[in-house]
């Protein structure tokens, strides 16, 4: 049941994005003008800082990744979608785990997009370990993700839901885009160090387990009246 | 005063070029010495005068809300 | 609650004025000399946003789960006192490192993760101000991942090779300091639940306007 019912959520998010792809167009034209900006603010004599690709990657995940979830959950505002899925006989921890996986999948795609992105337009030799790059990048989505789905579910029937994502999800995420940046950094310094790497990788796991068995724990108290 | 321009110094003054390790204060030179009093005296302040205002704020607010009751408790029996 | 108000103020007041004495007659510290002296409101500030936030983070659970309204007060008041020692940490730590590292800021885990710490609770007293009606629960859930930060915050200093020291500083200091520093430490936990007190009594008078106003508003 509890499966079923996030596969459901998946699919029906994916059905209505699909049909007009508004928000993962949206999302990765952003993500891209996101490593312009940063990447003009920080170029120098035609170069960008050594350690700027790690940063510049993941400010543009955090930031795309925000506007996404502010425009996958105005759909369920609009249409008043979210009440339906509440009052439906369904786990309400199962409905976040559908969103949750909705919202994975959109960064992925992002995220396939920015990296061979950045690994061009800063000669940084990200695939010189693709398996820990993966790591660390699922790593650090899933905390991002899973703290955003939950405060972004919580704010569609808020006012000043625009401004307040941000204001509290970035204070609580900043340590995972930390574990982020530092855990590529490692992957990009010139001798490659895997096991700084993998230390990092270890650390976004124990973030990832405590807010995604939080956010669990508090979506359904939160989304009760 | 000679707390205020030795303050702003301190402002002003900049880390000793090339230092890449941590010197403890009592090895440094005594002329890049910063003069402690000052801070010291800054940050216990700060920590009273922060507690104070937030008190007050509370008191300020106290007022306003026995002065809210006070009235209710006017209103409810005249009926 | 409210019974306990003067004599803990008078035992903080007592408190206060004992302890700069003990501050005083407290030896040296070798390497920093005076300035290590704000160590004893550094520490104690952070050890009083510690509780309030363990007050919030416990009642924000009690909130969200159970809907007490009492428990909302304290969650609150918790995060409003969190907020004040919070400052008061991250402004004598930068004065004291002024002296003693050279530099006001340094991006280290301890001082970084500190700052977010403060800043979630700021965002908390910020979403129950501009939130609109049901703030309460976002803000509860706020409280309750800044409770869930705060031991990474403490523990960092002792996973991480930083700049600032680490917590085995504090059990293994000798008596001549550590008993100012114990001194110092319970007067800051009492005046933080002291103002929790205080906090909450606010509140808690503020819930009897609100239902006196509901009751006068449904008499004909």
């Amino acid at each position: 049941m509890f499966v079923r019912t996030a596969w459901l959520v998946l699919r029906k998010d994916f059905a209505i994005e699909v049909k007009s792809l508004e928000v993962l167009t949206t999302t990765l034209f952003f993500a891209i003008s996101c490593v312009l900006i940063f990447a003009f603010a920080f170029v120098k004599n035609g170069q960008a800082p050594e350690d700027a690709a790690a940063g510049i990657l993941w400010i543009a995940i955090a930031f795309s990744g925000t506007l996404a979830l502010g425009r996958t959950f105005e759909r369920e505002r609009y249409s008043e979608t979210l009440r339906a899925l509440l009052l439906a006989p369904a786990p309400r921890p199962a409905l976040y785990v559908g969103k949750l996986l909705g919202m994975l999948a959109l960064l992925a795609v992002a995220e396939l997009l920015l990296v061979p992105l950045i690994a061009f337009l800063f000669q940084a030799a990200l695939f010189s370990r693709p398996l820990l790059l993966a790591a660390i990048l699922a790593g650090g989505t899933v905390g991002f993700s899973a703290v955003g789905t939950l405060f972004a579910a919580m704010l569609v029937r808020a006012r000043s839901r625009d401004v307040l994502l941000p204001i509290l999800l970035y204070p609580i995420t900043i340590p995972v885009i930390i574990g982020g940046v530092r855990g590529t950094a490692a992957l990009l310094a010139s001798p490659v160090d895997e096991p700084g790497a993998i230390m990092w990788i270890g650390i976004l796991a124990a973030f990832d387990v405590v807010f995604v068995t939080l956010s669990l724990w508090t979506f359904e108290p939160l989304m009760t009246e | 005063m000679m707390l205020i321009p030795q303050l702003l110094l301190s402002l002003v003054l900049q880390p000793p070029p090339g230092q890449s390790e941590f010197v403890p204060v009592n090895e440094l030179p005594v002329a890049e010495r910063l003069p402690a009093a000052p801070f010291l005296i800054c940050a216990y302040a700060f920590v009273w005068v922060a507690v104070m205002f937030y008190l007050w704020t509370i008191w300020r607010r106290l007022n306003k809300v026995e002065a809210d009751l006070d009235a209710l408790a006017r209103k409810t029996p005249q009926r | 609650m409210k019974k306990a108000f003067i004599p803990l103020l008078s035992v903080v007041a007592v408190m206060f004025v004992v302890a700069p004495f003990l501050i005083a007659n407290a030896p040296y510290e070798s390497t920093m000399g005076l300035i290590q002296k704000i160590f004893y409101y550094h520490v104690p500030s952070w050890f009083a946003m510690y509780l309030a936030i363990g007050v919030s983070g416990v009642a924000s659970a009690i909130y969200l789960f159970k809907g007490t309204p009492i428990a909302d007060a304290y969650a609150n008041a918790g995060a409003e006192v969190a907020v004040v020692f919070g400052l008061c940490g991250l402004i004598t730590g930068p004065l004291w490192g002024r002296v003693a590292w050279g530099v006001w800021w340094q991006w280290d885990v301890r001082l970084t993760t500190a700052l977010l710490l403060e800043l979630i609770f700021v965002a908390y007293l910020m979403v129950r101000r501009y939130g609109g009606p049901g703030a309460e629960k976002l803000a509860a859930a706020t409280a309750l991942f800044g409770t869930a930060t705060a031991p990474f915050v403490y523990k960092s200093v002792d996973i991480w090779r930083t700049v600032h020291p680490q917590t085995s500083v504090i059990p293994t200091l000798k008596p001549s300091m550590g008993g100012p520093f114990a001194f110092s430490a319970l007067a800051f936990l009492l005046l933080s639940t002291l103002l929790l007190t205080a906090r909450v009594h606010l509140a808690k008078r503020q819930m009897m306007v609100d239902q006196l106003y509901l009751a006068h508003e449904d008499q004909p």
